[in-house]
């Protein structure tokens, strides 16, 4: 027998040939499989759908239950202002308690109770004022701010008009408080939750996908008959992270024109930026994937851990729909562990605000670090053999 | 048939509660969940911090700055000397607004004109953002009513007496983590059901099953029951966490509690059965759970409130047993919600359950023959 | 190189996981160029273990390996760029096509250009799949697949080629296919190692290892552990009653070993090779004739027989009344998937008390004949029938009345081997009362007391077969299905089976079998063959054999009936094709 074959494919030195063989495989098993379709085309418009419409943090039109006990011209017309604030559905209230209990039930998120003598305070002028009852369903208590926050602000607008309209002059020296909203003028909460929800998108394709897929690939004994080839393990390695981190890549050029043409958020910041960005943060993610993957060697095992460690974080802990410096100390430390919270800012500040230097050097720098952690690690657990 | 469905239970249960493994694997992450969510699903906005930029070397502007400061709301108020300070502060979120007064504030206050000051929002933190405004307006607000005061003029006043029911301090954990109990008790139903049949399709096990009596029902029977048992005790221990850990007050009654968390779990159940019965792989199953999963949970209101969702989506959110569920679990505990109200939502969930139960035993017959 | 290079050379080898027994224990071997090596032992002998220590995938405990020339705990490399290696599940992608798979491993071996040409011609030629280039490597039949898998490893013309069980679930022309292909690798001095369960196969081989429970038990060529049992190997033909002449000549104290051949038995005698012997001595009437004896005869021997006695679990089982109607009835059974007919109008009737098997090549409709038959599958037209019952519509009490064996081990491998007893009891609804002394009498005959509160998952596969069959029969079946009960299982606890089963057929239990193990199609009353959807021949054992009887070839073996109706059916088909072209 002659000489083996002659040796371009000698032990573990890089060949190109190899990894392009690896990631044509990979790329034809994605198109084939309709899973990794479902997670980066369709999944992603669900998502920024739900969070473009459904999800709509801007408190409009707070249902309110308003009851007058005595009806006065005073009474009816701070009903009134109330029903022309642009925040309230007004529900008129027969009693006190049918309010109540509409409170109690939930149909409405706020109770206004204007009582008996309110008029007759207000003409004495007396400096205790006249007693006003706002009350709010404290179980939700975002809401309930909220409705205390523009009750104030639309008795007081009904104050001063009532002022006016009698001759009494708004005190001269007043303090006139211009609230200016940058970014995001219009206060619409999906011009941040969209960037966010791309965070979430690419963490499904960079960590449950790459996770399924070498899992499977242990599974069904590919991976055995792999490693029994001249391949090492850098081009193994490669030969999953390349592809999906083109499939990725697209999703998130997808995903930017879907959240631009169709849900009209702006994109403030540059374009290299956001691949960068994007870039970055994709391989930290597919870092994690494998390197889960790896260990875990069974489908199941390695989806419910990158659901745990992978997904729900991205949701929860990301900042993108919970304020992260309203949590807790030790909750906001753990924050600083996930990928998802540094690439989450950055989208906000790249879509909303534009290329902030400051914040892309650091975020970026940090994402670099976890994407060269979770690939470092994951070429020190796998090992060519079983 | 009783005795054939209680074997199939009493298999399921070992299996699922076999190893100390499967057991702890079951119990801690929940718990670890209900705990580390319930902090970090917080829309509160406290620990805020603050810019402020004063050019004025009167009293009025270091008067209100100290009011802002004494009100409690910014935990850090960082003291800027250019207006492109501030916008690096901001730019950097190293605070979420900023307070610009001009060098003639208090000028203009002694000279009875009116000040303007400007306050500046990051738009990338909208509620946050909201909530900010709020706070420095009232204290605004409450500076220039003490002024007027101090200037004789007197003002007829409507005196706002705010209340919050059910939670007087607005914690908002007591919020978190009544709705953590629905949100987690469904991951536990979806999970169990969803995978078991795929897993026994996968081990080759359900061919097995399905040349013995067992009945299609009776089949789905035995699916449903454990993750049923084991949806309802993790139910419990989360509401015996929450009174004893987090100490937040049980007003209503708990065999009400109990009667909707029954018909609930029954259409989680169901809809678990259902994915189940149309996947064929684990990996269907995982991936059908989650597309179930995420939009349930965004579509509950516990995210944001459903009336702030488009009119046009809001009647895809009746077909959401975690809709129901929200507003019973909620209204229960911190309410004491009167049986009526909850029977009002307990009736769309026995619908639903009725429906998903229906569509899985006959998408399971269909298929197993 | 020399054809006669020492490839692989193991001294003391031995693979421990964790404490207990290891899972090899103390090899000593060496593989050859040039030759066929078979690795021949029962489930869990440590075949693959060693075949993955030998390809650089594992590192050995303890002992010596050399590999090509270098210690794969050094250099696994290189053994990767020189060594071929099938691992059992093939290793192909199955959303990959044929050319795909193919083209993946030609780019990760580095063969390229000409030389890539000149490889994919001749591994095409080996086989007729040149059409099937474009398709998906998971719609293949299991055969091709093994074909395809052995491909993907023979790119680069490897020094040494590892294949695990290559003959899992194929059937026998795939079998001889492959086969094929690596003879004639042989011939250009490569070292093959085939590991395998079944004994025939491994007896092909120049040079066997055999090992059992990690413990080599002979290496050599295979003559010469057959040469131990040479005249002591005895044909007795049997007109009637040939189960129980079995069971009656295997409580002889001079019978270490028998099986059903047809209308023949075929024995084993302990003690000493003789010229002559005379069948009345263990109770039979025909005359005996001497006979080849087989590595397979000669493993027994080595390990020491089957054990003996009758059937426990036949003994306790009730007598099921005779009965003229037929249990299993197929009426032209067709299931369609698209335009394609998987089943093509099958029909055939098995009566009470009759061991009725299916054979068939991969893809050719037998498992999907026998899933419609025990209603895991519903027929788009035709009705199956057992015990007069239609499945379809009386499902659950005909359900009651069959039992269910199939071909991996599908029981609760998280449950302990009482906890799955007990579960099967109570869904085949036996009372309260009656469940635990069935259980305890299950555990008994099948001697898995020691084992009964072990999780049956990590159960050595004979036990687990003994489970499997205990959970079928607990609740007295009057049928028995039994999908390739016995594959990649021991030939001693292939014995204690069919020992059972024979006990039973005796009582009066029908039983249908599939299998690709044609010394078990010898124990079947009725053989259905069928091919390409259709049911091809219908017969008992000898007359199917006398069908491929030939000059050549007096006495033909099942595997050479097989083939033969096969390929004869092929031709006849191929014909009414010419026929009908204008």
């Amino acid at each position: 027998m002659k000489a083996p074959s002659p040796a371009p494919s000698r032990a573990g030195a890089f060949s190109p040939r190899r990894l392009g063989a690896l990631i044509r495989k990979e790329s034809i098993q994605i198109v084939r499989d309709p899973s990794s379709i479902l997670i980066a085309l369709i999944l992603p418009v669900v998502l920024l759908f739900l969070f473009g419409y459904a999800v709509s943090l801007d408190s409009t039109r707070l249902r309110l239950g308003v009851v007058l006990e005595e009806r006065t011209v005073d009474s009816e017309s701070l009903l009134a202002a109330l029903r022309d604030s642009k925040y309230f559905l007004v529900t008129p209230g027969a009693s006190r308690r049918e309010a109540e209990a509409d409170l109690t039930a939930g149909r409405t998120r706020g109770l206004v109770v204007v009582p008996v003598n309110f008029s007759r305070y207000l003409l004495s002028g007396g400096t205790e004022g006249a007693p006003l009852q706002v009350i709010a369903d404290g179980s939700e208590p975002n809401t309930a701010n909220f409705v205390q926050n523009y009750v104030r602000a639309a008795v007081g607008g009904w104050q001063q008009a009532r002022l006016l309209e009698r001759g009494i002059l708004v005190p001269p020296a007043r303090v006139d408080l211009q609230p200016r909203m940058w970014f995001n003028p219009s206060l619409e909460s999906k011009n941040f939750l969209v960037p966010g929800s791309i965070a979430i998108v690419m963490t499904l394709i960079g960590t449950l996908l790459t996770a399924l897929v070498v899992a499977r690939e242990w599974e069904r004994g590919t991976m055995e008959a792999l490693m029994a080839t001249p391949v090492s393990i850098q081009e193994l390695v490669l030969g999953k992270l390349v592809p999906y981190f083109t499939l990725g890549m697209g999703s998130m050029l997808f995903c930017t024109l879907v959240a631009t043409l169709v849900f009209g958020v702006p994109l403030r910041g540059s374009v290299v930026a956001l691949a960068l960005v994007t870039a970055v943060f994709l391989v930290s993610a597919l870092g994690l994937g494998l390197l889960l993957s790896t260990l875990a060697k069974s489908q199941f095992m390695a989806g419910q851990v990158a659901l745990v460690i992978g997904f729900l974080p991205a949701f929860q802990l990301s900042g993108f729909i919970f304020e992260i410096s309203a949590m807790p100390r030790w909750i906001q430390a753990i924050t600083f562990l996930f990928p998802a919270r540094w690439f989450v800012q950055s989208l906000q500040t790249l879509f909303l605000a534009g290329d902030v230097p400051a914040v892309l050097w650091r975020d970026g720098a940090i994402l670099v670090g976890f994407a060269v952690l979770f690939v470092f690690l994951t070429s020190r657990v796998t090992r060519k053999k079983l | 048939m009783f005795q054939r469905i209680r074997s199939l239970v009493v298999k399921e249960l070992l299996a699922t509660l076999r190893d100390k493994k499967a057991r702890i694997a079951l119990i801690v992450p929940p718990i670890l969940q209900l705990f580390v969510f319930a902090f970090a699903g917080t829309q509160e906005v406290t620990n805020i911090s603050l810019a402020v930029f004063n050019p004025d070397a009167g009293r009025a502007s270091a008067e209100l700055v100290q009011r802002l400061e004494a009100s409690g709301n910014f935990s850090h108020i960082r003291f800027v000397r250019s207006t492109g300070e501030m916008q690096a502060a901001i730019d950097r979120q190293q605070v979420v607004a900023g307070v610009r007064f001009q060098d003639d504030f208090s000028a203009r206050l002694l000279g009875g004109q009116s000040a303007p000051v400007q306050l500046i929002l990051d738009g990338r933190k909208s509620n946050a953002a909201q909530i900010v405004q709020g706070y420095v307006q009232s204290v605004v607000e409450q500076f220039g009513r003490e002024r007027a005061a101090e200037g004789r003029v007197r003002l007829a006043d409507a005196a706002i007496e705010p209340r919050n029911w059910f939670n007087p301090n607005l914690i908002y954990l007591w919020f978190t983590v009544p709705s953590l109990v629905a949100m987690i008790t469904t991951l536990t139903a979806l999970n169990v059901t969803s995978m078991s049949v795929a897993r026994e399709r996968e081990m080759g096990t359900f061919d097995q099953l399905l040349v013995s009596p067992l009945r299609p029902l009776e089949i789905l029977a035995g699916k449903a029951l454990p993750a049923f048992g084991l949806a309802l005790a993790q139910a419990t221990i989360f509401l015996v966490v929450a009174v004893l850990v987090f100490r937040i007050p049980f007003r209503g009654s708990p065999p009400l509690l109990y009667g909707a968390l029954i018909v609930f779990i029954a259409a989680m159940v169901g809809v678990g059965l259902f994915i189940s019965s149309l996947s064929a792989t684990q990996q269907q199953a995982l991936l059908g759970t989650f597309t179930f999963m995420v939009p349930a949970m965004l579509l509950s209101g516990y995210a944001s409130p459903i009336e702030n969702m488009p009119a046009w989506l809001q009647p895809l959110t009746y077909l959401n047993p975690l809709r129901y569920m929200m507003v019973v679990v909620k209204g229960v505990y911190l309410k004491a919600l009167p049986a009526a109200e909850v029977l009002h939502q307990v009736w769309p969930m026995a619908l639903i359950a009725a429906a998903t139960v229906a569509l899985a035993t006959w998408q399971f017959r269909r298929r197993s023959a | 190189m020399s054809d006669s290079a020492v490839l692989v050379e193991m001294r003391g080898l031995t693979k421990r996981f964790g404490p207990g027994r290891p899972a090899l224990d103390r090899l000593d071997a060496r593989i050859l160029g040039g030759t066929i090596t078979g690795l021949a032992g029962p489930d869990g002998a440590g075949k693959t273990t060693l075949l993955r220590m030998i390809a650089g995938l594992l590192d050995p405990t303890e002992g010596e390996l050399r590999v090509l020339g270098v210690d794969p705990r050094e250099d696994a490399e290189e053994i990767h760029a020189r060594a071929g290696y099938m691992p059992q599940r093939f290793g192909l992608y199955e959303d990959l096509s044929v050319q795909q798979n193919l083209d993946l491993y030609a780019d990760l071996r580095g063969v390229l250009g000409e030389e890539r040409r000149e490889t994919f011609g001749r591994l095409l030629g080996f086989t007729d799949w040149a059409r099937f280039t474009d398709r998906r490597a998971g719609a293949l039949s299991g055969g091709m697949k093994q074909k395809l898998g052995l491909a993907c490893a023979l790119i680069s013309k490897p020094e040494l080629l590892l294949l695990d069980e290559p003959g899992v679930g194929v059937d026998p022309i795939s079998r001889r296919d492959l086969w094929r292909m690596v003879e004639d690798l042989v011939k250009d001095g490569v070292g093959v190692v085939w590991s395998t369960a079944y004994l025939d196969e491994a007896e092909q081989c120049e040079t066997v290892i055999v090992l059992n429970e990690g413990r080599p038990v002979f290496c050599g060529p295979p003559g010469e552990l057959t040469g131990r049992v040479r005249g002591r190997a005895w044909a007795v033909p049997v007109e009637h009653g040939r189960r129980r002449a079995l069971s009656k000549a295997l409580q002889s104290e001079e019978v270490l070993d028998g099986v059903v051949q047809g209308h023949r038995l075929r024995l084993v005698l302990r003690g000493k090779a003789r010229d002559r012997w005379d069948a009345s001595e263990a109770g039979l009437e025909g005359k005996a004739e001497a006979a080849e004896p087989r590595f397979e005869d000669a493993f027994i021997d080595a390990l020491g027989g089957p054990p003996r006695g009758p059937s426990r679990i036949a003994e306790a089982m009730r007598q099921v009344p005779p009965d003229d109607h037929p249990v299993i009835e197929a009426q032209d059974l067709t299931k369609r998937f698209g335009d394609f007919a998987a089943t093509d109008g099958v029909s055939f009737t098995v009566p009470r008390g009759e061991i009725f098997g299916l054979l068939g090549p991969n893809g050719a409709g037998k498992s999907t004949t026998f899933k419609m038959l025990c209603g895991l599958l519903r027929p788009t037209s035709g009705r199956a029938l057992v015990t007069g019952l239609d499945l379809e519509h009386s499902g659950s009490e005909a359900r009651s009345r069959l039992g269910y064996m199939a071909q991996k081990f599908s029981l609760y491998g998280d449950l302990s081997v009482r906890q799955n007893l007990e579960f099967f009891a109570g869904i085949y609804g036996l009372p309260r009362a009656r469940q635990k002394p069935a259980v305890d009498g299950m555990l008994d005959v099948f001697a898995l007391r020691d084992q009964a509160d072990e999780a049956s998952g990590g159960l050595p596969l004979g036990f687990k077969q003994r489970l499997s069959m205990a959970a079928a029969l607990m609740h007295e079946p009057d049928v028995l299905f039994l999908d390739e009960p016995t594959s990649g299982v021991d030939p001693l606890t292939r014995r204690e089976f069919w020992k059972h089963i024979n006990g039973l057929v005796e009582k009066g239990v029908t039983v249908l079998v599939t299998t690709h193990f044609m010394d078990e199609a010898e124990y079947c009353d009725r053989i259905g063959l069928v091919y390409r959807g259709k049911l091809i021949a219908l017969g008992p054992p000898d007359e199917l054999k006398a069908k491929a009887r030939t000059d050549k070839n007096e006495s033909p073996t099942m595997e050479d009936a097989f083939i033969h109706l096969v390929q004869a059916w092929d031709r006849e088909q191929g014909g009414d094709r010419k026929e009908g072209k204008p």
